[in-house]
């Protein structure tokens, strides 16, 4: 499957690129220059001169099976393989001679001897290259009678070949037909070296050897569905079924991923407007040709039947949709928003921008709020995940963005990783740091929850601190006390960066015996030893970088725990260059852009405070009104408005808040307080319950812009083909603003992103032409930075001096008590994305049906609860009900579960605490109970019900 | 609960979270960053509410009482 070169893709040049001191040497009288280490075959091929291969890809390490690439080399005796052979100074090869010649053909009539014949009926037809090299090297004739074979389901007199083996289409995506196997090993270092997942394995030697899943087929083996196997094979072996389906593609558009935070780039390759596959991109400087199931694989829910593509109004959200043309809906729409301006006041009214859409529909959407609404009620579903991350990383560094690029992680000899699960949320680059911690480097774990990291095949972690949720803060000022109390610090850094007075008081203060590993262990169960073992790990091991998410921001104290991650990076001056640094695993593919266009109510795009006069002036100038400059409400705090009837109008694009945030009751009042909720989405989501207007969003694949990953790189989206719905989501925007009197005229993204641009200083040099030109960049992109700026911090800090913060341990509201003596957490997994509207909508459902409540066998023992019991699982926020299922991958006391699934409706279980700065909510930490039910709850049935109602649409009038 | 005591109860509680986090840090200036951090972070609204709250002698922290007289008061 990659014999087949689309346009803008790079040839496959056989082995990995080495760095190194140049080498010079001569291959068929071509002088060739190539850094030391590097292989004859990747010299050949860069020089132009392709040498067959068959088990080399330059995605592996050499194998050296297949001898299809024999060479001769002046001086040696034999014929060397030129993919294992590295190249020496003065070296003089030569790839094509009769002896060669005869020894491929001879390599290729045994390969062919046990392989079909049906080449016009094979799905890899054109993109075979066993067919390839048969035809480079010349094959006529296949002189070996077939005898013992894998691929004749019973020879001549009908006996059963027993060396057959039937096709295994367990994968929704793909299929492994063994008959065609070359036993060329590929699939299988693709999976240990690039996914690192070692589901396959080589069984057997010699004609007896296959590729074998450790399962009883691939959906009952470890493996994750990544894809990468699929993409080494080649042969028709394992194969995309949408390729076996469809035949192959003609055209190929490079795009980004919309899932995650890794921001991996993608091939899409189409017939016509039909996709076909989405291939990662080898160019992609995020992803290096990798990529999950849910990129590569989950993109069905683009056409899937659920979709909607009309606009749709109602006068109250008791009555059924009715289906109307867009500009009905927009004055409708713009109606109901003026109205409620007049009656309740400029700031009764505002909007919710989505880290699912592109900046520049990001950048529109805030703009809706600013300059057509007037106020500063813009905010984004990075309030409920990375909040703390802005305001945490603003204080200490002065600005809030990851400090590193994702290749730094192979710079790192400790890697921290607090809060995060990246082989679940962000595989790709969990891939990457797993082929780090296979290399050498340390992991150290903190996470109430044995996460996959912790122990997987040839990863094991140095420490793991499962603490008590809710106690980051305690643990990480822990670290830091032993850092300073053992003199681990790096007092050069401090001084030379950092505020040293600030560091003196800040010492002071994390030197007290309260803050020590002692002490806290009785706030966290995590042993004193093991954190002061991890803490001098960290200090002292090398490079050492953090890698935190969720687990971390998500709390009372949110912010504070940032702050104490900063401090740390700070004592160890584990700051500013390759292997280092602070890194928020950002959740959803866009949460970087949208904290960046300005989505926050206090902020302005590029993180500029609205009470700064000169920054509001850039805006008034730009767009001719003036700039609200007091704060507007955070998402939380519009639903409290709602509910006492000061804030009664949103437009909310591409979010279901109803089911992602928590306490959905208090959600659900909030909305239902309101007079006109807008939802543009591409679903009927949960929020859309309470909505009076829907208008149908449109899929990345349909759209031109861009997204920023974690790693603040920009990377553009194309269109693929046309909205289905009519309209991309920046069209839309403009039509509603338009509708209430504006006068937008942007005729394509790239006018957006001009004036993002010109108003904001990180991104002054950003542009679609840059973008073209150089693949992504990574802002600051400015005169001071013209290709963008990999890492950051790396001769000073962006606020000038380091900033040490003060981190005290407060305790959550959020407690145990004899009626909820468990503490609950939530999290993810790797086949689903976020609220799931997309995943549940694809194949992707088959690996996670139902989410399930992860109990320790010690509490579900006690309770009489057993694997697969329906359990009802309470707080004092309300009740639902799922299945349980035993794992100790909890510790006692702790319970855990994921929210992909409406019906789940875990988010009735959360409480309404939240981060002291930045209202982020307490995720994290909710006290429960468990106990036996016999299935779902009466709210989960009215739910249902009420859902199933709030979809009625009438057909249109016409 | 009424909506409205409900919402009055959370906005003390979040004052006094504030509170919690300045209350530990160094320097004699905590009353005056509460108050910074509620003129950055609180629209309008939820500082007039909270303004007439303090007012009505809710239950607020000592440093939030502290810092009541640094909260800029909204003008529409
Ligand atoms: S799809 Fe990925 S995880 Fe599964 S076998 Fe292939 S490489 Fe391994
Ligand atoms: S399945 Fe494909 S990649 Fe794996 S050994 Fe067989 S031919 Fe090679
Ligand atoms: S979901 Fe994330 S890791 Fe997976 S392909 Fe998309 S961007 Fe890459
Ligand atoms: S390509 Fe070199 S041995 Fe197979």
């Amino acid at each position: 499957m990659t014999a087949f070169v689309m346009p803008g893709e790079t040839r496959d040049l056989g082995t990995p690129a080495r760095e190194g001191r140049p080498v010079h040497l001569t291959i068929d009288g071509v002088a060739v220059t190539v850094p030391e280490g590097t292989s004859v075959m990747r010299a050949a091929a860069e020089a132009g001169l392709a040498i067959p291969k068959l088990c080399a890809s330059d995605s592996l390490e050499a194998f050296g099976s297949c001898r299809l690439c024999v060479v001769e080399i002046e001086g040696r005796r034999g014929l060397p393989a030129a993919c294992t052979t590295p190249v020496h100074p003065g070296m003089v090869v030569h790839t094509q001679s009769e002896k060669l010649r005869r020894v491929r053909l001879g390599v290729m009539e045994l390969y062919i001897s046990d392989h079909p014949l049906d080449c016009l009926t094979c799905a890899a037809n054109g993109d075979c290259e066993l067919q390839d090299m048969a035809g480079a090297v010349g094959l006529r004739e296949v002189r070996y009678v077939t005898g013992a074979n894998h691929f004749e389901v019973r020879d001549t007199s009908g006996q059963r070949n027993p060396e057959w083996r039937p096709v295994d289409e367990s994968n929704p995506y793909f299929a492994f037909d063994p008959s065609k196997c070359i036993v060329c090993n590929r699939c299988v270092r693709a999976c240990e070296e690039v996914q690192g997942t070692f589901a396959l394995t080589l069984e057997g030697r010699g004609f007896e050897s296959r590729v074998a899943t450790g399962g009883a087929d691939f959906m009952a083996s470890d493996c994750v569905s990544c894809g990468a196997c699929v993409q080494a094979c080649p042969t028709a072996t394992l194969q995309e079924k949408s390729v076996i389906a469809q035949g192959l593609p003609t055209r190929s558009v490079l795009t980004t991923c919309a899932y995650c935070g890794v921001g991996c780039s993608f091939r899409a390759e189409l017939q016509g407007d039909r996709l076909v596959r989405m291939v990662p991109s080898k160019e992609g400087r995020a992803n290096h040709g990798h990529s999950c199931v849910k990129g590569r694989f989950a993109y069905g829910y683009a056409s899937h039947p659920d979709r909607i593509t009309r606009p749709m109004i109602r006068d109250s959200i008791e009555d059924p949709w009715r289906e109307v043309g867009w500009a009905e809906a927009l004055a409708f729409a713009a109606g109901r928003l003026r109205a409620i301006q007049q009656a309740h006041g400029r700031r009764s009214i505002g909007v919710i921008t989505s880290s699912r859409c592109t900046n520049e529909e990001t950048f529109l959407v805030q703009k809706l709020a600013r300059a057509v609404f007037r106020n500063n009620n813009t905010d984004t579903c990075a309030r409920v995940c990375h909040s703390p991350t802005g305001y945490g990383l603003g204080q200490a560094f002065g600005t809030s963005a990851g400090t590193q690029d994702f290749d730094s992680v192979e710079a790192s000899d400790v890697i921290l990783v607090i809060g995060a699960n990246p082989t679940d949320a962000h595989p790709v680059f969990a891939s990457r740091m797993k082929k780090r911690l296979r290399a050498g480097a340390r992991l150290i774990v903190i996470d109430p929850r044995r996460i996959d990291l912790v122990r997987s095949p040839h990863v094991a972690a140095a420490h793991h601190l499962a603490l008590r949720p809710g106690t980051n803060v305690a643990v990480v000022s822990a670290m830091a006390h032993v850092i300073v109390t053992e003199g681990l610090i790096d007092e050069a850094y401090i001084r030379t960066r950092c505020d040293w007075d600030e560091y003196l008081a800040y010492a002071a203060f994390i030197a007290d015996p309260r803050h020590g590993p002692e002490a806290t262990e009785l706030l966290s169960g995590v042993p004193a030893a093991e954190l002061r073992a991890a803490a001098r790990l960290y200090a002292t091991g090398g490079n050492g970088a953090i890698y935190y998410g969720l687990g971390v921001t998500e709390h009372s104290q949110g912010s504070t725990a940032v702050m104490g991650i900063a401090n740390l990076a700070m004592l160890t001056g584990n700051m500013g260059r390759k292997g280092v640094g602070v890194n928020p695993l950002r959740g959803q593919n866009n949460v970087q852009g949208a904290c960046d266009m300005g989505s926050f109510p206090h902020e302005l795009p590029g993180y500029r405070h609205v009470k700064n006069a000169d920054v509001r002036a850039i805006y008034e100038a730009a767009w001719g009104v003036p700039i609200d400059p007091e704060p507007g409400l955070r998402i939380p705090n519009m639903l409290d408005a709602a509910l006492e009837g000061r804030f009664r109008g949103l437009y909310c694009q591409g979010e279901d808040i109803l089911q992602s945030d928590p306490d959905t009751m208090h959600v659900a009042a909030g909305l239902k307080a309101m007079d006109c909720v807008i939802v543009q989405d591409l679903f009927l989501n949960e929020t859309a319950q309470y909505a009076h207007v829907f208008l149908p969003g449109s899929s990345f694949l349909e759209k031109d812009g861009t997204f920023t990953n974690a790693e603040r790189r920009i990377n553009r989206v194309r269109a693929v083909m046309r909205p289905r719905n009519g309209h991309a989501d920046w069209e839309v925007t403009q039509m509603l603003a338009n509708a209430m009197g504006a006068d937008w005229r942007y005729g394509h993204p790239s006018q957006i992103m001009e004036e993002i641009a010109r108003t904001t200083p990180s991104f002054a040099a950003v542009s679609y032409d840059l973008l073209d030109q150089e693949g992504s960049v990574q802002w600051p992109c400015n005169a001071e930075h013209p290709e963008g700026t990999p890492l950051m911090h790396v001769d000073g800090f962006v606020r000038g001096r380091g900033r040490f913060i003060v981190t005290e341990y407060l305790p959550t509201d959020e407690k145990t008590g004899p009626r909820f003596p468990l503490l609950l957490t939530t999290g993810r997994i790797l086949s689903q994305y976020n609220v799931g509207a997309q995943t549940r909508r694809t194949p992707n459902a088959q690996w996670h049906g139902e989410d399930r409540l992860e109990i320790h066998p010690h509490d579900a023992e006690l309770r009489g609860v057993q694997e697969g019991d329906w359990v009802r699982l309470a707080s004092r926020s309300g009740e639902t009900s799922l299945r349980a299922t035993l794992t100790d991958r909890v510790s006692p006391g702790v319970v855990y579960t994921t929210f992909h699934h409406p019906d789940t409706q875990a988010n009735v279980i959360t409480t309404d605490v939240s981060d002291w700065a930045t209202n982020c909510p307490e995720y994290k930490v909710t006290a429960v109970q468990v106990s036996l039910s016999n299935g779902p709850t009466d709210g989960q049935r009215a739910r249902a019900a009420r859902a199933g109602r709030s979809r009625r649409i009438l057909p249109a009038a016409e | 609960m009424s909506p409205d005591t409900r919402s009055s109860e959370k906005l003390v509680i979040m004052a006094n979270q504030i509170a919690g986090f300045f209350r530990a840090q160094p320097g004699t200036d905590q009353a005056e960053r509460v108050a910074a951090h509620l003129n950055d972070f609180w629209d309008p609204g939820m500082r007039a509410q909270f303004l007439a709250l303090a007012e009505a002698g809710a239950a607020f922290d000592p440093l939030v009482r502290a810092a009541v007289p640094f909260v800029r008061r909204p003008l529409d």
